[in-house]
């Protein structure tokens, strides 16, 4: 009996989600659904969250008051995507508190293209161009998403990502027409961030396990290889026309399929890294661990000082 | 006259560059997220007062760009104030820092933007809508810090009496000042000083916190007399410029 009501439910569920209707923080939802976006909304916030912090790394050195500028400003709106996710998650019945210790304890993973290092100012360009031009296809796909908060957070932070993707392909384009040293770097950043950058978009379809109920939900629109491609195909373009080279000998022009055939990714790479063990996990983790234990002591007074607050308007 | 109204406007822009520098260390360090958030505005907003500062400077020297004199000067020629350049520390710490040059910078734009100077004057309206705030920000930390917890209170009471001899500073008035004061174009910082005890002392009453006493009254930034912190801060930050003499960013 209890079994029955329950699939009628999920039956309902999906039929919601076949005729495209937003699921609302308070509505009924398979837990799979629930657990599904805890994971991805958290994965997603947790990686704003880290990810301010190869770039936050030259915001003392950029290179002009311009560029100053549009850094701490990028650096500022990818906190900003944290503090909306993290909400947007919360609306699922969980706290912020418990998503950072789900961080901290590694349960909760992040983006890891934020565990490679930022080695150069043009960084900063193949950051934005790339990571952020990455970010942006999958995100584009999610305003699609089926989860209410979370649709309508992507559609705000898509309008800000396109902005730090234009950003980091101006840095690009001004150093690759720049001194030779310039165009090193610009170069040599490209090298660095492209198989990181392609490998954002996860594993192959046909090693995703987790593909399968997210597509049903209508919580992913695209699969992984799909967004690849399409990432791939876009970008091909830009590197041409600022006479940059990506770094794949694989890399052509499929007239038949109408898409650019690519390389094989170094998937032990990827997984090393997922797992733990790329260039600067440790690094990341113990950077944020840092800043919230020093943070401690301002938070407690500041409940203190709230609740002291509220005994003197009582 | 124009050289002198040059370095005064150095001065204004260095302050601003400075601290919005500092500021932008905190950038992913934040006690919490909102204020990760927060202190990265104030940081942007310095850095805009401090580029609108360096144009007018760069008209005024008709030779070198904003860039150029934010990026190729020198530590000896360099005019912030001390308090701008001292190492964040913790939180606290530059809470207690802001809030007592917020405090001034506060009254200083509010009485600079009557100035005969037209840039100046607009440039000074323009900063003191942000200065509000931060002064709002650092002056309620600082109530929180201090009425918060007894370690709290401790804490932010001994960085009060570590950064208290770099604020007499601020009421100095040298021979540039004296001069732009004259001409109606700068301020007399000596005439902002009981306002900004009024500030200071009713800060203090109510972070239940106690104002330091006078000791060692440090100065001389404006006339491009440092702490040793500076010159790290200008190598980090003057870094690409320096190494790459011929590029364009």
């Amino acid at each position: 009996m209890q079994n029955n009501i329950l699939t009628m439910t999920e039956e309902k569920f999906q039929i919601r989600i076949d005729k495209e209707e937003k699921i609302e923080p308070k509505d009924w939802m398979p837990e799979g659904y629930r657990k599904h976006l805890i994971r991805q909304i958290s994965q997603h916030a947790h990686s704003e969250i880290i990810g301010m912090q190869p770039e936050g790394n030259w915001i003392s050195r950029a290179p002009s008051l311009r560029a100053k500028m549009i850094l701490l400003a990028k650096v500022q709106d990818e906190a900003g995507h944290g503090l909306y996710l993290y909400s947007a998650c919360e609306t699922l019945g969980i706290s912020r508190q418990e998503l950072v210790s789900q961080l901290h304890s590694g349960k909760a993973k992040y983006s890891s293209i934020f565990n490679y290092p930022t080695l150069s100012w043009a960084d900063m360009g193949a950051i934005g161009w790339l990571v952020d031009g990455a970010a942006i296809v999958n995100q584009v796909s999610l305003q699609r998403t089926s989860f209410g908060p979370y649709s309508r957070g992507m559609v705000k932070i898509c309008k800000e990502e396109s902005f730090h993707q234009r950003q980091g392909y101006e840095i690009m384009a001004q150093m690759a027409k720049g001194t030779s040293e310039q165009k090193a770097m610009a170069q040599d950043a490209l090298n660095r961030f492209w198989w990181p950058s392609i490998m954002m978009f996860g594993p192959n379809d046909s090693d995703s396990p987790r593909t399968g109920n997210a597509m049903k939900w209508k919580i992913k629109r695209k699969t992984n290889d799909e967004l690849r491609q399409e990432f791939i195909d876009k970008t091909v373009n830009q590197a041409e026309i600022i006479g940059l080279t990506i770094p794949d000998k694989d890399l052509k022009w499929n007239e038949q399929r109408q898409h650019y055939d690519f390389g094989e990714m170094d998937w032990d790479e990827f997984w090393n890294v997922v797992n733990g063990n790329g260039p600067c996990n440790k690094q990341r983790l113990n950077h944020h661990k840092k800043a919230h234990d020093d943070g401690q002591w301002v938070r407690e007074a500041a409940k203190s000082y709230a609740q002291k607050q509220e005994l003197i308007a009582n | 006259m124009d050289n002198e109204l040059l370095n005064y406007t150095l001065r204004i822009a260095d302050n601003s560059l400075i601290l919005g520098q500092r500021m932008s260390e905190w950038c992913s360090k934040g006690p919490t997220l909102e204020e990760d958030i927060a202190l990265s505005n104030i940081s942007l907003d310095l850095f805009g007062q401090a580029n609108g500062f360096y144009s007018y400077a760069s008209q005024l020297d008709g030779n070198k760009s904003p860039d150029d004199l934010a990026f190729l000067r020198n530590e000896r020629e360099f005019f912030n104030q001390q308090i701008v350049e001292l190492e964040n520390i913790d939180f606290g710490n530059t809470i207690v820092r802001n809030f007592l040059y917020d405090s001034y910078n506060f009254l200083f734009y509010s009485s600079l933007k009557n100035s005969k100077d037209d840039t100046l004057s607009a440039l000074a309206s323009k900063s003191l809508k942000e200065v509000k705030y931060h002064l709002r920000h650092s002056k309620n930390w600082l109530i929180r810090l201090g009425d918060g917890t007894e370690f709290s209170k401790q804490k932010v009471q001994q960085s009060l009496e570590d950064i208290w001899q770099y604020t007499h500073d601020m009421f100095s008035m040298d021979e540039i000042d004296n001069k732009m004061y004259k001409l109606n174009i700068g301020i007399n910082n000596s005439h902002l000083k009981d306002e900004w005890d009024k500030i200071i002392d009713e800060t203090l009453l109510e972070a239940k916190l106690v104002r330091p006493e006078d000791g060692y009254k440090a100065k001389g930034g404006k006339n491009g007399m440092h702490t040793e912190h500076l010159g790290f801060l200008l190598a980090e930050m003057q870094f690409l410029q320096r190494a790459h003499p011929n590029a364009k960013w």
